[in-house]
């Protein structure tokens, strides 16, 4: 069976208003299927707008950034502190941990224990790797003087670098409950729409890096 | 181990917010102790504090609006009386109390009224007008909820428990930095908005999903009750700018708690972006409030005039065309910070743009009654009432528009004028009108008509006796926030808009009396059919209040106006539509996540403002369990046998057919 195949079969119609028709007689409407998407396209569409949210979120730290980064009140600025072969290594950890969070998801789909568990703990090796390298350089700015109390440049570099650590953070948490969840309770289909869901994050999380890695440290490095 | 909370955090040197808070307080302990005494609290627990059901929780909300209505207008009273009283004299509010009161009330009126009674409203209706059975995920709503509610508490205890901001109702920095604001109050503000803002995002975020995903067979977007249009737009404007007040809120936080230097004078910090943050969220929010209000009105409006909504694809592109506008108007709220005159007039012009789509909706609430038969019930009253004051609010917005004229009036009372004249003349009138058209619904009684006509006249000439005096004042060059004065010409308008609150608490006086009086009168009020107004959208078409699962049988939609034709159809041709076949119907099964995550939510809150470390990391623990706890739950739904539904739904259709033979035999 393929995977298409698989997940059609596994996904149960939006049970919520589907139950009232009655299993024969009553007239369907040629468009009643279509009018109720399955659970697993409402969950992940919900999930989206939540992600969009998110995304906005960040825009206006984002904003901030760019408003405040010239304001460096005479302390260092970028092209003193950024170090691009430590940013490197944090962009290939994360770039990474997408892969084997998809690794990860088929895994789940072909119910695959062992591609699953090992997709998951590579997520969460790497995410944890990134997690390391950001405060090592975190700690190395505040040691130098450059903390976020610093000046207003560095208090929006820490704020907007920060909070995307602190989703990866969360992410990871998030990730190692449902490796627990999958072990104890199985691929239950309100899981696998958890285990889409959290997909969808940590591929945000890979796009928010990659406006950090540019506006953040390509630009201010180059500038 | 307590932070910063220590005994002097009561605040015994200012009585009148301690008794009140103990008062206000006092009654709620009371009522709890009231319901535990009478054997109440199990089915409190079971059928509203643990309930998933939208009808529920709507309730819920709207609710706590009203509760919340009362706080702020008596925040509102104070201030009145105060001004009233403060010509050259203190008057009997110290300014560091005054400045608390003019924060504490346009905080809570827009955020804790207004959100939660639009938010409450979409709750209850939404789904109905829909066809469906419950909003897409139920047991985030009900998280959306009691996180609002955590809100509400917090700011609240700031009555008791330290002081609340003295920065007006957005904490403009550098006041509401440390250095200028050193107390606890502005952490409560910024807490307490955190906490219910992430509630009001994941409500946008369901019902956006709801709207946009979950319909009745046939019912397409462009059949769909103008109130679910407005609901969508104002749910996309939540998740677009909801999260820009939460990224802004908490880059003041960290300039607070960890010494940043997003805002402050120092260390290149920018005090303007702050006022472009907070209105790029604020601009937007007084869309998200009024669009429900909106559609309230195109619904009163039509079902009272008889009518079809006139000019429906209009109103959508409208209400489509604000969502999009909301966001480039933001910088008229700082004509004066001095951007430039390109730059005042860009967004001068957007701003004056937007009166163009809500002119749209004006004329077409005028058309839908142009030739209709016109009954004057309460809702209907409200809405000819805020045509009116809308109006007057929107055309004192377009001179507010125009920068020169700005300058002369920025931070005067005629914008204090200006914004009441459009927030109560639209969003409160609109929240009324929508409450006593759905009242109905929601508890299967109407309301003392009597009563509300009474309440809607209190309330009317209230509030032009109380803020046309502001407009005049505002262009005698009175601004806002002053606690006392010593011009001799402003005292006399003055004591006219203290007359106008007086007014208007009568009108709330009403309000109450006629709970009371509908509850007591309620078998005669009894809303046998579940269509009390002859209405036209599917709400109508189910008993009320509505059972558990809404529909007996989804309905089919074949046009617009979905109820109104089944009616007109069973009408002339005589017949009633033949019983449906029933079976087992599937309902999401209530949950305690949303109590236990606000109980915890609150702890983390007051934690964090009075900085008990410890306290906040068990509460954010706690929180997490208690997701886990829910994310590990085996059965999620419970199923009504197909016997009960039928048994439920052939009650409605008895009393339904009995109607119509009544309409029938009329005619």
């Amino acid at each position: 069976m393929s995977i298409a195949q698989e997940s059609a079969r596994r996904d149960e119609p939006y049970r919520i208003g589907l139950g009232g028709w009655g299993s024969s007689g009553f007239p369907r409407a040629e468009h009643a299927e279509r009018s109720f998407a399955s659970k697993r396209v409402i969950t992940a569409f919900g999930f989206w707008i939540f992600l969009l949210s998110d995304i906005v979120m960040f825009s206006a730290l984002f904003a901030a950034y760019a408003v405040l980064s010239g304001e460096t009140d005479g302390g260092p600025s970028g092209t003193d502190l950024f170090r691009l072969e430590s940013v490197a290594l944090e962009t290939a950890c994360l770039l990474l941990s997408s892969f084997s969070c998809g690794v990860a998801t088929i895994g789940a789909r072909v119910r695959n224990n062992f591609v699953h568990y090992g997709g998951m703990g590579a997520t969460a090796l790497l995410g944890l790797a990134f997690l390391l390298l950001e405060l090592r350089d975190f700690t190395d700015m505040i040691a130098l003087g450059a903390g976020p109390a610093r000046s207003a440049f560095l208090s929006a570099f820490f704020a907007l670098v920060g909070c995307h650590g602190l989703h990866v953070t969360l992410g990871i948490l998030w990730l190692l409950t449902m490796m627990a969840q999958v072990f104890t309770k199985g691929y239950r289909p309100d899981i696998m729409r958890r285990i889409l869901c959290f997909a969808l994050f940590w591929h945000t999380l890979d796009i928010i890096w990659v406006g950090i890695f540019t506006v953040v440290y390509l630009m201010g490095l180059a500038l | 181990m307590l932070g910063k909370l220590t005994w002097a955090a009561v605040p015994l040197d200012q009585p009148i917010p301690l008794v009140a808070g103990c008062v206000a307080f006092g009654i709620v302990g009371g009522l709890v102790v009231y319901v535990v005494v009478k054997g109440w609290a199990p089915y409190l627990w079971r059928e509203w504090i643990t309930s998933v059901d939208h009808k529920h929780i709507g309730v819920m909300y709207v609710f706590l609006a009203m509760v919340m209505l009362l706080r702020g207008f008596t925040d509102a009273i104070m201030m009145r009386s105060q001004q009233a009283l403060a010509y050259r004299a203190p008057g009997y509010l110290p300014p560091e109390h005054y400045d608390q009161i003019f924060s504490a009330h346009g905080s809570l009126m827009i955020l804790f009224v207004a959100m939660p009674f639009m938010i409450g409203l979409m709750n209850i209706v939404v789904p109905l007008q829909l066809g469906i059975r419950d909003v897409a995920f139920p047991t985030l709503n009900s998280v959306s909820f009691w996180l609002t509610a955590t809100g509400a508490l917090l700011i609240n205890l700031s009555l008791i428990i330290g002081e609340f901001a003295r920065t007006g109702w957005l904490p403009y920095p550098p006041l509401s930095e440390l250095a200028y604001s050193p107390g606890v109050g502005v952490d409560y503000y910024l807490w307490s908005l955190q906490i219910s803002g992430v509630g009001t995002l994941l409500t946008g975020v369901n019902f956006v999903t709801t709207i946009l995903k979950l319909h009745a067979p046939g019912m397409t977007y462009m059949r769909m009750p103008i109130f679910c249009w407005t609901a969508l737009g104002s749910c996309l404007l939540i998740v677009a700018a909801f999260p820009i007040l939460t990224a802004t809120l908490a880059m003041l936080i960290l300039d607070r708690y960890l010494g940043f230097h997003f805002f402050t004078n120092v260390a290149g910090g920018n005090v303007m972006m702050f006022m472009n943050l907070i209105w790029a969220w604020g601009h937007p929010e007084v869309y998200i409030l009024v669009l429900p209000a909106f559609g309230v009105f195109s619904e009163v409006v039509s079902t009272f005039s008889g009518k079809p909504l006139y000019g429906y694809r209009s109103m959508v592109a409208a209400t489509m065309a604000i969502c999009i506008l909301a966001f480039m108007v933001w910088l008229h709220h700082f004509f004066t910070m001095g951007a430039g005159a390109d730059v005042n007039a860009f967004f001068g012009v957007t701003t004056m743009i937007i009166a163009v789509p809500t002119g749209v909706k004006v004329f077409n609430w005028l058309l839908t009654m142009y030739g209709g038969r016109i009954v004057f019930k309460p809702p209907m009253m409200w809405s000819l009432g805020f045509l009116v004051t809308f109006v007057i609010g929107g055309m004192t917005g377009v001179l507010l528009a125009v920068p020169p004229a700005d300058f002369l009036l920025h931070n005067s009372l005629f914008l204090v004028a200006h914004f009441h004249n459009v927030i109560i003349g639209g969003v409160l009138f609109g929240a009324f009108a929508g409450y006593t058209f759905w009242f109905p619904k929601a508890f299967g009684f109407r309301l003392e008509e009597g009563l509300g006509k009474a309440a809607f006249w209190c309330w009317f000439i209230g509030f032009y006796l109380a803020f046309m005096p502001l407009y005049v004042l505002g262009l005698m060059g009175m601004t806002r926030r002053m606690q006392h004065y010593d011009v001799a010409a402003w005292h006399p308008w003055l004591l006219v808009a203290a007359a106008g609150v007086v007014v208007i608490l009568a009108g709330i006086a009403l309000q109450i009396a006629q709970i009371v009086v509908s509850f007591r009168q309620r078998e005669q009020l009894r809303d046998v059919t579940g269509d009390p107004w002859n209405g036209r959208s599917l709400e109508w078409s189910t008993s009320s209040p509505p059972p558990p699962f809404n529909f007996a049988v989804l309905p089919q939609i074949e046009g617009s106006d979905a109820y109104w034709e089944t009616k007109q159809r069973a009408l002339a041709q005589h017949v009633f539509a033949d019983e449906p076949v029933y079976a087992d119907i599937e309902l999401p099964r209530n949950s305690a996540t949303g109590v236990v995550c606000a109980f915890f939510a609150t702890f983390l809150g007051f934690a964090l403002i009075w900085h008990i470390w410890w306290l906040a990391a068990v509460s954010f623990l706690g929180a997490y369990a208690t997701f886990v706890a829910f994310a590990w739950r085996d059965r999620t739904e419970y199923r009504v046998p197909a016997a009960e539904v039928a048994r439920i739904d052939r009650e409605n259709r008895r009393a339904r057919r009995a109607a119509f033979a009544q309409l029938g035999a009329a005619e």
